[in-house]
């Protein structure tokens, strides 16, 4: 933008900066009145950095004395709105970060003044609870990429968590479970790309009718065949931890990144080669043609329903890890509708991407770490009921999903059909 | 002289339509050859036949003396066929290197796209042809002149020797016009043949060295430019004696009925598209917004009917303030308008006839009493309608979806001149349209101006503008470049306005910056 | 036929019901229907159970067993006693009972479809509305009857349209889907409840479920215990013809359905979208909650904890099955009462899971969104079938 366009109508840009000046000092005051009144002088929050189990160097932990840190907190944040107020920040990246951070530095200070608290075990956690996220939203991007919307990902994800532990279970091999997983989120994907490209079915219909299928399939399964032979067909164990020597002695680091099962290690991988994949080859140069002008990608010579039914079913094969994660990647085995919203809230992750491999990761993250929190609040029983707790990942999904924090644009053509 | 391509007894039938009905036409190797005919004559149905877009119900494509079977661009690629399409197939958001590319990239180290070897190309083509291109601009950066250019790159990188254009002239300036016309000579000259798919007249008798006349999916007849006139090619098009010029009155303005006063308005992407405009529309006068498509005009009809925000300025509706008004106001306050895309704003396609002729009054009475629609009343409505406006419907109960474009037009214009109005905007109003439909829409314009009613047109199709309006407006830019007398101006000094050049010399304002004084 | 027969027809036709005459319009639906049954036959076989006994108990279960209607004819006919009639009857009311919460989920969604908004929310509307209709009706005491009851049916319609009203508002103005919301609207009910039904709202004993209702809460029933049979099913019926009345013959339906066929043209027309959204979107969560409402002050009284279980999905089937129009989602209600009570029995005598009726329900989704599908598998032709956009992509 240049200068002299803002110079036009300076009264959308006052009001936004007043806004956020507003929010942040709102912010800041809650800090002080919520968390900092409730503080007494001389406590301390020790932040543990050392994980029990895990090869990382110890490191000294993090004490951080709590009252002072909560007025620190909400004092940067009063400080930024009044700053913003006055002058005005360019970036809004800047501004919700600074939000967030102080408020949830605040938060954790304040939920566990007097006890310690282990960030590494959170920030590890935070990384395998957003695993089957990133992969959800994975699944998403590839498919939207080339204009096909699955909102089906949940029903694969459920469909494929159990086939994962039966077939694990039957043949007492983890692998086995997996790749039948992957075989079926494929299959999944496979029927959604022929309905909605073969018979231009409603691609929201089609998806919603797989999350019923995957629901009533898997729960009658479940009620018909696992309930009663649960050591046979439901018990399957998990994935082993696998250790990357020398990398996993990093601290921090090492624990998140290089101490993990298998599946959190493909997620990584997807991650990366889809990202390759989608901006430096042909493929991904013909895929990102058909999801804005499918129309000018076909007068080229390019196989518009081959791109999307290859790229659909790919992104199924990548739900269908997500699915096996549910199981035989962290409890062993199949309970009734548990991945609980995490299909969509990995579609919510990828819009927050921007349809972008790498930013549906990172946006995947801070669902984990929402995900993560609530669980580890609960451990330090803060005053909150855990219900209220539990909900904070389908909250911040929603209010990710206003684009407050910077409007994403899908794809030209996603969503619609694509007739000759 | 050889025959580079033939097609014998082509036909097409689509549900409730013979688009092509056994269709003969020869291109000699390193001619032009011009199909022209009307809007739905089946133009462009046999050009998507030849390149494989559509599949023939009957006839065959014969290349250089042998038969071909064509199943899809990339057959036609490999026949040499290549074809600039009316709506660019281009990528906006991709690069002219990535849009070239597609479809048949070159790698290196077996997987990675080798966009620097494309670039190499592109650059050699365009020295080669004179196709002046940035291999690396994006492509909606670009205007629309040069991403005619692209399209153009696109093919001569497949190598084709038989390059289709189609309707290549509809949105550009006349003096673009000639560039591209200096271009497709220079095609000619480096071996190419070439069809040439118009509607205009006398761009045929300018370029053309063969001409061929189609006319609801026949060949009326193939006629050399040299027998040719304007008069002979129109009543073939056509079918009969032609009226190429609107008869009007002189007009007799009175006062405004709408002013504008520096009006910015930013289009949906936050770009500013109109850029500080002034001026006003008086009653019973044609003022003609004339500009390359995609200069502003699609946004400032936008925020004159409240469908966009404004960001400054001001616009004034027979004295009163309207800028911050919601499009129902507007339209209450006697505004008409006959929108740019009428699929997309003017009509519910899956709603019939009679729903979308109340369409903006379907609330007030005699339709409505409270929140109880009178069907009745709404019926009555329709049928009066439909025989007032000429609307050839089976019935007033079938879903306007299924009508021709003309009859979808009439529809709303029946809708928009039923209700009182003081100011008509008309966007486009015949783009798409065959013949008689146009000469129709004419013919009311003009006649709600006699009435005393203030005309706002906006059109790409400078013959329309120069035929119906009393002044004419020149976009560029969101600029307005000029405001002229309608009776002193020609087609070349409109043309250089509306490509950003004064032709005093004055230099073209600079993007996002006011200009001095533009009256 | 008549000038006056065909303005008839083709009014309809307006309507969506679909092109050409009724017997058209209903053999998708009905073949779709049939495909699903004969599939999920391929279930039950392969689960190791014996069809044709699980489908006899599927419609003893529905309609009834024609011994006992037969024998408690004769008992009437001879001795003026009704028990054994009411007997026969109980399946055939415990249906329609099945099919009064069916219709006005599937009116919430058809609504929503009406107006281009996809509304996966019913299932945490109706949990909502049915926890506050509750508590209307179990925490006020002394009210009259026509008092209190008014009072509870409304409380369960404000509860579904505040919850239905949230992403209403954020779809408006943010343009965020309304799909992804009203699941995690569902989400956050279903932990809401957990904490209201282990908390502030429950009754005293050890089951985490709310105290029962008044008596003056209650939809009266028509039958004496145990039939279920209440007013709900007559409300049901009404609500739905208005739903039609409001849809179709007002200024206000006719604005919704021109959002949702195209809302460019909507806008260009000067209606006004965001209010729109909004208010179909509050309207659709008040249907819901209405669903909840009539579950609970007509047959159970009390909520517990997974009260709502599927109601929500089954109602996207019940709108698409009923092409979004009042009069088939009331069919199609009517349809899946019978079926899913008669599941119940199927379960019970032939061991088949009632899971088994959301995969039928999958699957007819997956035929009446797929026209082509069923006229490939039947050789159809020439049914005309009007192409309906039912949503949209992420944009606002």
């Amino acid at each position: 933008m240049t200068t002299a366009e803002i110079a036009i109508n300076p009264t959308r840009v006052r009001r936004a900066r007043i806004a956020y000046g507003s929010v942040l000092i709102g912010v800041g005051l809650f800090i002080f009145f919520v968390f900092g009144l409730n503080t007494q002088p001389g406590v301390q929050t020790t932040f543990g950095i050392n994980l029990a189990g895990f090869n990382a160097l110890p490191v000294p932990d993090l004490v951080v004395p709590v009252q002072l840190t909560v007025y620190l907190m909400a004092g940067i944040a009063v400080f930024f709105g009044a700053f913003q107020l006055a002058r005005g920040i360019k970036s809004t990246g800047t501004l919700v970060g600074v939000i967030a951070a102080t408020f949830v530095i605040a938060f954790l200070v304040w939920a566990a003044q007097g006890k310690s608290f282990n960030l590494t075990g959170m920030i590890n956690s935070s990384l395998v609870r957003a695993t089957p996220i990133a992969l959800a939203a994975l699944c998403g991007v590839i498919s939207e990429r080339s204009a096909v919307i699955n909102i089906g990902i949940e029903g694969i994800m459920l469909l494929s968590a159990q086939t994962a532990v039966v077939t694990a279970s039957l043949t007492d091999n983890l692998y086995a479970g997996l790749i039948a997983a992957i075989l079926v989120g494929g299959l999944l994907a496979a029927f959604h790309a022929y309905l909605v490209i073969r018979f231009k079915v409603d691609q929201i219909v089609s998806g919603v009718a797989i999350n019923i299928f995957g629901t009533g399939l898997t729960s009658f399964v479940s009620s018909r065949f696992l309930e009663k032979n649960t050591d046979l067909l439901n018990n399957s164990g998990v994935f082993p931890v696998i250790s990357i020597p020398v990398l996993d002695r990093i601290p921090i680091l090492g624990p998140m990144l290089f101490q993990n099962n298998i599946v959190v290690y493909l997620m990584l991988l997807v991650v990366v080669v889809m990202h390759i994949m989608l901006f430096y080859t042909p493929w991904g140069l013909r895929t990102r043609a058909v999801g804005e002008h499918p129309k000018a990608a076909d007068t080229l010579g390019v196989n518009v329903y081959l791109v999307r039914y290859i790229n659909v079913i790919l992104g199924g094969m990548i739900a269908g890890l997500g699915g096996a994660y549910f199981t035989i990647g962290s409890v062993g085995r199949f309970d009734e509708i548990m991945t609980a919203g995490k299909g969509f809230i990995g579609l919510a992750a990828m819009i927050f991407g921007k349809w972008n491999p790498i930013g549906a990761f990172t946006s995947s993250l801070i669902f984990g770490f929402a995900d993560s929190l609530q669980v580890k609040l609960q451990i330090l029983r803060v005053p909150i009921p855990s219900e209220f707790l539990l909900m904070a990942p389908y909250i911040v999904t929603m209010i990710v999903l206003t684009g407050v924090v910077g409007r994403a644009i899908p794809p030209a053509a996603d969503g619609q059909p694509y007739e000759k | 002289m050889t025959n580079v391509l033939e097609l014998r007894g082509i036909t097409k039938r689509f549900p409730g339509v013979l688009a092509n009905d056994h269709i003969d036409i020869s291109l000699r190797e390193g001619k032009i050859l011009a199909l022209l005919g009307e809007n739905g004559a089946g133009k462009s149905t046999l050009m998507n036949i030849l390149y494989g877009l559509y599949k023939p119900d009957e006839g065959k494509i014969i290349v250089r003396g042998e038969e071909v079977d064509i199943h899809g661009p990339n057959d036609a690629i490999a026949r040499g066929i290549g074809m600039v399409h009316q709506h660019f197939m281009l990528v906006p958001v991709m690069t002219v290197t990535e849009n070239v590319m597609l479809g048949v990239e070159p790698v290196k180290n077996g997987l990675f796209l080798d966009k620097a070897k494309v670039a190499a190309r592109i650059r050699e083509i365009s020295d080669q042809y004179g196709l002046e291109v940035d291999p690396d601009a994006y492509i909606k950066d670009l205007p629309v002149g040069i991403q005619q250019r692209v399209e153009i790159i696109k093919v001569l990188y497949r190598s084709a020797d038989i390059l289709i254009l189609d309707e290549p002239t509809a949105v550009l300036t006349p003096q673009e016009v000639e560039g591209l016309f200096k271009i497709i000579r220079s095609l000619i000259e480096k071996g190419k043949s070439i069809i040439f798919i118009t509607h205009k007249l006398k761009e045929v008798l300018k370029i053309a060295d063969d001409i061929t006349v189609l006319r609801l999916g026949k060949v009326v007849g193939s006629i050399s430019p040299q027998d040719a006139t304007p008069e002979i090619l129109a009543s073939m098009m056509v079918g009969r004696e032609v009226n190429l010029v609107v008869t009007k009155q002189p007009a007799q303005p009175k006062e405004a009925v709408l002013e504008v006063k520096d009006l910015y308005v930013r289009d949906e992407r936050q770009n500013l598209t109109v850029n500080g405009i002034s001026f006003d529309v008086r009653k019973g006068e044609v003022l003609g917004i004339a500009g390359v498509q995609g200069n502003g005009q699609t946004e400032l009809v936008y925020a004159l009917t409240g469908l966009l925000p404004i960001e400054s300025g001001e616009i004034h509706l027979l004295g009163e303030p309207v800028h911050r008004n919601t499009p129902r106001n507007i339209l209450e306050r006697g505004v008409a308008h006959i929108p740019e895309d009428r699929q997309r704003h003017g009509l519910i396609l899956s709603f019939p006839v009679h729903d979308n002729l109340v369409l903006c009054t379907y609330y007030k009475p005699p339709f409505a009493k409270g929140i109880n629609l009178q069907e009745k009343v709404i019926y009555e409505n329709a049928e009066a309608l439909v025989k007032q406006f000429d609307v050839r419907t089976p019935s007033i109960f079938v879903n306007v979806g299924g009508l021709s474009g003309g009859n979808q037009q009439k529809v709303i214009v029946a809708r928009e001149f039923s209700r009182p109005i003081q100011l008509l905007i008309a966007s486009q109003p015949t783009r798409g349209l065959d013949v008689g439909s146009i000469e129709y829409i004419h013919s009311q314009i003009i006649q709600k101006r006699d009435e005393g009613t203030g005309v706002l047109l906006v059109s790409s199709e400078l013959d329309e503008i120069l035929a119906l309006s009393d002044r004419i407006a020149v976009m560029y830019k969101g600029h307005i470049m000029d405001i002229l007398d309608a009776n002193k101006v020609n087609k070349e000094y409109l043309g250089l306005l509306m490509a950003g050049v004064h032709p005093e010399g004055a230099p073209a304002p600079a993007e996002g910056t006011v200009p001095e004084k533009v009256f | 036929m008549t000038e006056k027969d065909s303005t008839k027809t083709k009014t309809k036709s307006s309507e969506g019901i679909g092109g050409g005459t009724l017997r058209e319009a209903l053999r998708v639906p009905a073949l779709a229907v049939l495909t699903g049954l004969l599939i999920g036959a391929i279930a039950i076989v392969a689960s190791g159970s014996n069809v044709f006994e699980a489908y006899y108990a599927l419609f003893v279960g529905s309609f009834g067993d024609p011994v006992r209607f037969y024998n408690g004819f004769q008992q009437f006919f001879s001795t003026g006693e009704t028990s054994g009639l009411l007997r026969a009857i109980y399946p055939f009311t415990e249906s329609l009972v099945t099919a009064t919460p069916y219709i006005f989920a599937g009116l919430s969604v058809a609504l929503g479809f009406r107006c281009g908004l996809f509304n996966i929310g019913a299932e945490g509307q109706f949990f909502i509305g049915a926890l506050t209709s509750a508590f209307v009706g179990y925490s006020i005491t002394g009210l009259p009857a026509f008092i209190h009851l008014p009072l509870a049916i409304l409380a369960g319609m404000a509860g579904g349209a505040l919850w239905g009203t949230i992403p209403g508002y954020l779809k408006a103005r943010f343009g965020a889907h309304e799909v992804v919301n009203t699941i995690m609207m569902n989400w956050i009910a279903f932990r809401l409840s957990d904490w209201l039904l282990n908390g502030p709202m429950k009754a005293s004993g050890f089951r985490p479920v709310t105290p029962n209702i008044e008596h003056t809460a209650e939809l009266p029933r028509f039958f004496p215990d145990p039939l279920r049979l209440n007013w709900g099913f007559i409300l049901a019926l009404v609500v739905a013809y208005i739903v039609y009345w409001f849809l179709f013959k007002t200024t206000l339906g006719f604005e919704i359905r021109s959002v949702g066929a195209n809302p460019d043209a909507a806008r260009y027309a000067g209606m006004n979208i965001i209010r729109n959204f909004v208010m179909v979107m509050a309207l659709a969560g008040g249907l819901a909650g209405l669903a909840g409402a009539s579950q609970v002050l007509g047959v159970d009284h009390w909520v517990g904890q997974g009260f709502s279980a599927g109601y929500g999905f089954d109602a996207i089937a019940l709108a698409l099955l009923g092409k979004s129009h009042p009069a088939g989602v009331v069919l199609a209600a009517l349809l899946f009462g019978f079926l899913r009570s008669g599941a119940t029995r199927m379960q019970s005598i032939a061991g088949v899971p009632i899971d088994i009726i959301s995969i039928i329900q999958g699957l007819v989704i997956v035929f009446i969104a797929a026209p082509d599908i069923i006229r490939w598998l039947y050789r159809l032709k020439n049914i005309k079938v009007e192409e309906t956009v039912l949503t949209r992509g992420w944009g606002s």
